[in-house]
């Protein structure tokens, strides 16, 4: 379930993700690999308290020490400007448009779903490409969070117990592990 | 109270200085912009535990900042660009306790001899002002030896024929090497280079109360989870352990107060905004080679020189693709290097002679991989083919690189100044950057470029490509993006003459008698090697004149 995407926006979401990078035999696509719930965990980070912003170390639990990667870092005051301007948008406030209105994602992706249209999962492929390619940059920001939500670390909401990772035989954080001599020199 | 000295910026700089100065009982307050994650905020005697493994939070999502949202820089490549191209980065290293020492991945070249004497030695070249440095190698000497000690640097004597004396061992011996470098430095000895393994400030057995570098691969760019690198950290718990240092981060410097030829104090904006007036005996700016110049502009310092002679160092990276998986995710992010290629030789004197110049140099190449998967991700095309091409991976697997760190002549229209309209998010100008590379650069590029490729086929590669950074536009010959070297030097020239330099030859301010200048912004020439052991060196040399 969405957290801050309505269920229609998400599933617009999880269509257009899975035409950004989809499933194959070589791997998990966006979608099963969580990616929209990494999208809606961004764009709702202020939802929760420390924001999902920056996941805590030093060490995830995967290769060893303690899981602190389910905790997230408190933002500085400037870093919360700055994390709730890139979200939300400047939304007209001074101290937040000091150079000018900033768009936020926030409105990048409601106003893309939007254009997608919510019949956008029922469409034909070269449908589904057309409208994608007629909202500008839409399709360059969400192929970035893919790539974000599928090879990033799992406590923000995509690459789901770590199955991107090992389709492409990445061992991931693997502090405190890490590797040997022998395995760096001659593996 | 009044502090005895106040020193802007927490970097290898800062750092080093404050290390110095309360060693001999100076009390100091260290004032950094950005956040505190290196040290332990209930002790700061003792490292934190904030970093990790993690790319987005490394690479996507500034925590090591500046975030560019609320701390941006401004760029053109000339003046006839208008006000500005592009807003945003400018080859930003960190803003963070530490500064540039928490990203880098630790590799701490001394500068050669030559490199201190570079007019004398090659000569004059045309629209550049190229001078020699007002010290030599051998006054440096026992600096970089102490700052060597200091940081903990891997490395061993007498592997790299270039390098000048050294007056003792390296602290400890070199790291494992990267697979990928195993291969490259015998392709590059087998065509009559000579490749060594790295100064680097990443600890081969454990050092100094800190352990061994346990080679997990999240190196440059990232900070070091179990503080293995030779960041600041050493130096900064040192001089907190001391008890006369004190650390404000989240804490900005707007501008330093004057009366006559004497700096009073530093103006302080809080992270809350309110604004004090700190007073000092002494100021110390280290805040990086563009950071360090706005504030000097801002503070109505004058000089015709400052701000100007910015050097980034023009890179040129050839990749190749092996038939074989390189591991470039194992270890450090570097672990093998060579010197010919700013010594140069008969081939690189036609090529200057080719092109019309006196001569050329080119830079420190760095053997190294491709390493991060979201990266990689982000350079293939979506759609149904990308999780094959990551599966089969020709970037991450498959790839191995040189980087030249190209040596950038000081031209006067390089140059920081405050942008005009520009301003951070505490609302003061931000610093405007005015580069591009000019003909010594490109043509040291067009020709070891090729050369370097050579290498990469001796190694085995399938295909090589060459880039540059500042990459080159479409339309001929002109660089026109932003420089990523992560590398900036000159801004606040050293020199013995007050005409044509802005401090003195131990950081000093000419027209001020109390503030110093303690990082790369003092470069007279920029060397093809890294900044950071040459930066702390002249800290420590400038901390020790102050006493």
């Amino acid at each position: 379930m969405p957290t801050w995407l309505t269920d229609a926006e998400f599933e617009v979401l999880t269509a257009a993700c899975d035409k950004s990078v989809p499933a194959t035999e070589h791997g998990p696509g966006a979608v099963a690999a969580g990616v929209p719930d990494y999208i809606d965990g961004l764009l709702g980070a202020f939802t929760v308290d420390p924001p999902r912003i920056w996941a805590r170390g030093p060490t995830s639990g995967r290769h060893g020490g303690e899981a602190a990667f389910s905790q997230f870092h408190p933002l500085s005051p400037l870093d919360e400007l700055a994390w709730r301007t890139r979200i939300e948008g400047s939304q007209g406030r001074p101290e937040r448009e000091f150079n000018g209105p900033v768009v936020g994602l926030q409105e990048r992706y409601r106003t893309g779903l939007a254009a997608l249209g919510p019949d956008f999962p029922e469409l034909e492929a070269d449908m589904q490409d057309a409208r994608l390619a007629a909202v500008d940059g839409f399709a360059e920001l969400l192929f970035h969070h893919c790539c974000e939500g599928l090879y990033g670390a799992p406590e923000y909401g995509g690459n789901r117990a770590g199955m991107a990772w090992a389709a492409i035989d990445f061992a991931g954080d693997v502090q405190p592990r890490g590797w040997t001599d022998a395995e760096v020199a001659d593996p | 109270m009044t502090v005895d000295a106040v020193i802007v910026g927490s970097g290898p700089g800062g750092s080093t200085a404050a290390d110095v100065l309360t060693a001999a009982g100076w009390s100091v307050v260290i004032v950094e912009k950005g956040r505190n994650h290196l040290l332990d905020p209930d002790d700061l005697t003792r490292p934190a535990a904030d970093y990790s493994n993690d790319e987005i939070k490394f690479h996507s999502r500034f925590f090591l900042g500046p975030d560019p949202l609320v701390e941006p820089r401004t760029f053109r490549t000339s003046e006839e660009d208008g006000d500005r191209l592009h807003i945003g980065e400018f080859n930003s290293v960190p803003t963070t306790v530490g500064g540039g020492g928490t990203h880098a991945d630790g590799k701490v070249p001394r500068f050669m001899p030559g490199d201190f004497r570079l007019l004398s030695d090659l000569g004059p070249q045309p629209d550049a002002d190229v001078a020699d440095w007002p010290l030599t190698y051998d006054e440096l000497e026992p600096f970089y030896a102490d700052v060597e000690r200091s940081i903990g640097v891997a490395g061993i004597d007498g592997v790299n024929p270039f390098a000048g004396p050294r007056s003792g061992p390296f602290p400890m011996p070199p790291g494992a090497p990267m697979f990928g470098a195993v291969h490259s430095v015998a392709a590059a000895e087998r065509l009559g280079y000579h490749p060594y393994p790295a100064a680097t400030a990443a600890n081969s057995i454990p050092y100094d109360g800190r352990p061994a570098c346990n080679n997990c691969g999240f190196c440059a760019f990232f900070g070091c989870p179990i503080h293995a690198k030779g960041d600041p950290v050493a130096m900064l718990m040192r001089a907190m352990a001391t008890g006369n240092a004190e650390l404000l981060a989240e804490t900005f410097v707007s501008r330093i107060r004057f009366e006559g030829r004497r700096a009073t104090g530093v103006d302080l904006v809080e992270s809350d905004g309110t604004s004090r007036f700190l007073p000092a005996r002494h100021v110390i700016v280290a805040a990086g080679a563009i950071e360090t110049p706005r504030l000097l502009l801002m503070s109505d310092v004058e000089h015709p020189a400052l701000g100007r002679y910015l050097m980034v160092h023009f890179q040129t990276i050839v990749a190749g693709s092996m038939p074989f998986r390189t591991y470039a995710e194992r270890g450090r992010s570097v672990t093998h290097v060579h010197d010919d290629m700013i010594v140069g030789d008969g081939l690189s004197q036609q090529a200057a002679h080719d092109a019309g110049l006196p001569w050329i140099r080119g830079g420190l190449v760095e053997h190294s991989g491709a390493a991060m998967p979201i990266m990689e991700a982000k350079h293939y095309p979506p759609g149904p083919r990308h999780n094959r091409l990551m599966a089969d991976s020709p970037i991450r697997k498959r790839l191995w690189a040189f980087t030249m760190q190209g040596e950038d002549l000081p031209y006067a229209g390089n140059r920081v100044d405050l942008d005009p309209s520009v301003r951070d998010a505490r609302g003061f100008p931000v610093a405007r950057v005015t580069y591009r590379p000019r003909h010594h650069e490109l043509v040291a590029h067009e020709h070891y470029g090729p050369r370097l490729a050579a290498i990469l086929k001796e190694m085995g590669a399938e295909w090589t490509a060459v880039t540059s950074s500042p990459g080159r536009g479409n339309s001929g010959f002109t660089p026109d993006s932003v420089p990523e070297s992560r590398h900036n030097m000159g801004t606040v020239r050293m020199g013995s003459d007050p005409a044509n330099s802005v401090t003195d030859p131990f950081g000093r301010l000419h027209t001020y008698d109390n503030v110093v200048v303690a990082d790369s912004s003092v470069f007279v020439t920029s060397s093809g090697y890294g900044p950071t052991l040459t930066l702390a060196a002249l800290s420590a040399r400038a901390a020790h004149h102050m006493l």
